[in-house]
């Protein structure tokens, strides 16, 4: 198991947004997490790279117990790549830089292997003609293209995605869906969090649907998609699809 | 009534050296005084971002105790009140320039430091979390990407900032400052041509005050190109 995550609890104040969460992913599985806003989902993808602190419970990456004080966070995150929402590019840098920064800064490489590395990268997102590019030329879905080359330039084990599709505008989620696809091709290990479910369905090798902190009801696509056990994975499929 | 108006302005000319040599002084104090206060607002600026509460409580009360007087008192303060007790301990005095640059320094440093959080507190989250998320720590992630950024935030306001402690300047008049105020005040006392020394003055920090406003202008327009 690559991630394995031990009745996880996390508390903001007397608010419990995750209440007791067991889950495990095996390495180069696609797990995607549905479940209505506010149901954590994306509370609890934050603790997989330790961005919001755990109340309780015990997560292990790659053989990193997060949850120990002696772990190296940075060490681990640079294992685990995130893609955000709002893509979070930098914006005094050109795409290039963007995807340079971590590997040249954090990992020490020359700046000439991690061009050559990230220029490979942007190729393969389709964007190599936009490497000296800054994001506000960029559209939506090319920032998020840059964002997951920016990602994978550290080498990660695991991609984790926050909504990546839901800021943009409807005719740009193909692309970013396309690169995410490919990733998964190759094998990479992701959590997805996401609404756009003809992806899960496509893609995921399962689908974990989450409500009021807990994992309700976890199986492979097809299974929860044509027959959900659960009431509440019910009433939100009913609703959404 | 404007038969017995009788103005010589060959007086400001005259006295052009004089003045000149205030301009010195009154770019010295400013541009020294800023520089210092520079590196202090940066510090306490982060002080005033920082978790530890220590730091936190610190720069707030250095903000609150500088920006809560005035730079009038504080001058008077350093020049009489901090020489006084120099003179009967260690038997030294600060001069009235090094005064003025360290009244200017501390004043425009709390000042500086508003500017400093509020420009690193303006830039958004999300920045720092894709920083660290990819395995850069607190550091580093400060000074790639959020200081460059929240620094081209700093400009339009340090350049306010700039302007109103070189106009402060004119006020260390009060401790014997050489600056350019005092020697107009002086030509006034020997030649009695208030009207033409003052425009004269008045006019020339004008020169200074609008110089820094178009160089600053400048650096704005070519941060915007990059």
């Amino acid at each position: 198991m690559i991630i394995t995550v031990d009745n996880l609890h996390k508390k903001f104040g007397d608010l419990e947004v995750l209440r007791g969460i067991d889950c495990q992913v095996e390495e180069r599985e696609v797990v995607c997490v549905i479940g209505p806003s506010g149901s954590g989902k994306s509370t609890f993808l934050r603790c997989l790279n330790l961005l919001e602190s755990v109340t309780s419970g015990k997560i292990v990456i790659a053989g990193h117990d997060l949850t120990d004080p002696k772990t190296n966070i940075n060490q681990v995150r640079t294992e685990v790549g995130m893609v955000f929402q709002q893509f979070n590019l930098f914006p005094h840098m050109t795409a290039l830089q963007n995807v340079t920064l971590a590997p040249v800064k954090g990992r020490g490489h020359s700046k000439e292997k991690a061009e050559q590395e990230a220029l490979a990268l942007l190729d393969k997102v389709g964007l190599s003609d936009k490497a000296h590019v800054h994001p506000s030329r960029l559209s939506g879905g090319q920032m998020q293209r840059v964002a997951i080359a920016r990602a994978l330039a550290m080498n990660p084990k695991i991609m984790l995605f926050d909504e990546p599709t839901s800021a943009l505008d409807p005719e740009l989620v193909g692309e970013v869906l396309e690169v995410m696809k490919d990733l998964a091709v190759e094998g990479m290990t992701m959590v997805v969090v996401t609404h756009e479910m003809g992806f899960a369905r496509e893609v995921a090798d399962r689908v974990i649907f989450m409500d009021f902190g807990v994992i309700v009801e976890e199986n492979a696509p097809e299974k929860i998609f044509s027959n959900p056990q659960n009431e509440r994975t019910k009433a939100f499929l009913n609703k959404i699809l | 009534m404007l038969e017995n108006l009788n103005l010589d302005w060959s007086i400001p000319i005259n006295s052009m050296p004089l003045l000149l040599s205030g301009i010195k002084w009154t770019i010295i104090i400013a541009a020294v005084g800023l520089f210092f206060g520079f590196i202090i607002g940066a510090v306490v600026g982060l002080g005033r971002t920082s978790k530890n509460k220590l730091l936190f409580w610190l720069s707030t009360i250095y903000v609150e105790a500088i920006r809560g007087t005035p730079i009038l008192v504080q001058a008077l303060y350093l020049y009489f009140g901090v020489n006084q007790v120099l003179q009967q301990t260690v038997g030294f005095r600060i001069g009235s320039e090094t005064a003025g640059i360290i009244a200017i320094a501390i004043n425009s440093g709390a000042y500086i430091a508003e500017i400093v959080r509020g420009s690193i507190q303006s830039i958004e989250k999300g920045q720092v979390e894709a920083g660290r998320s990819l395995g850069l720590s607190s550091f580093k992630t400060f000074y790639y990407i959020v200081w460059p950024q929240a620094f081209k935030r700093m400009i339009p306001p340090l350049g306010n900032q700039f302007i109103i402690s070189l106009k402060d300047t004119s006020l260390f008049a009060v401790i014997a400052v050489g600056e350019l105020l005092r020697q107009g005040q002086m030509v006034v006392a020997t030649t009695f041509a208030a009207f033409e020394i003052y425009t004269v003055v008045g006019l020339l920090y004008l020169v200074l005050t609008l110089t820094i406003s178009l160089v600053l202008r400048r650096i704005e327009r070519r941060l915007e190109v990059d």
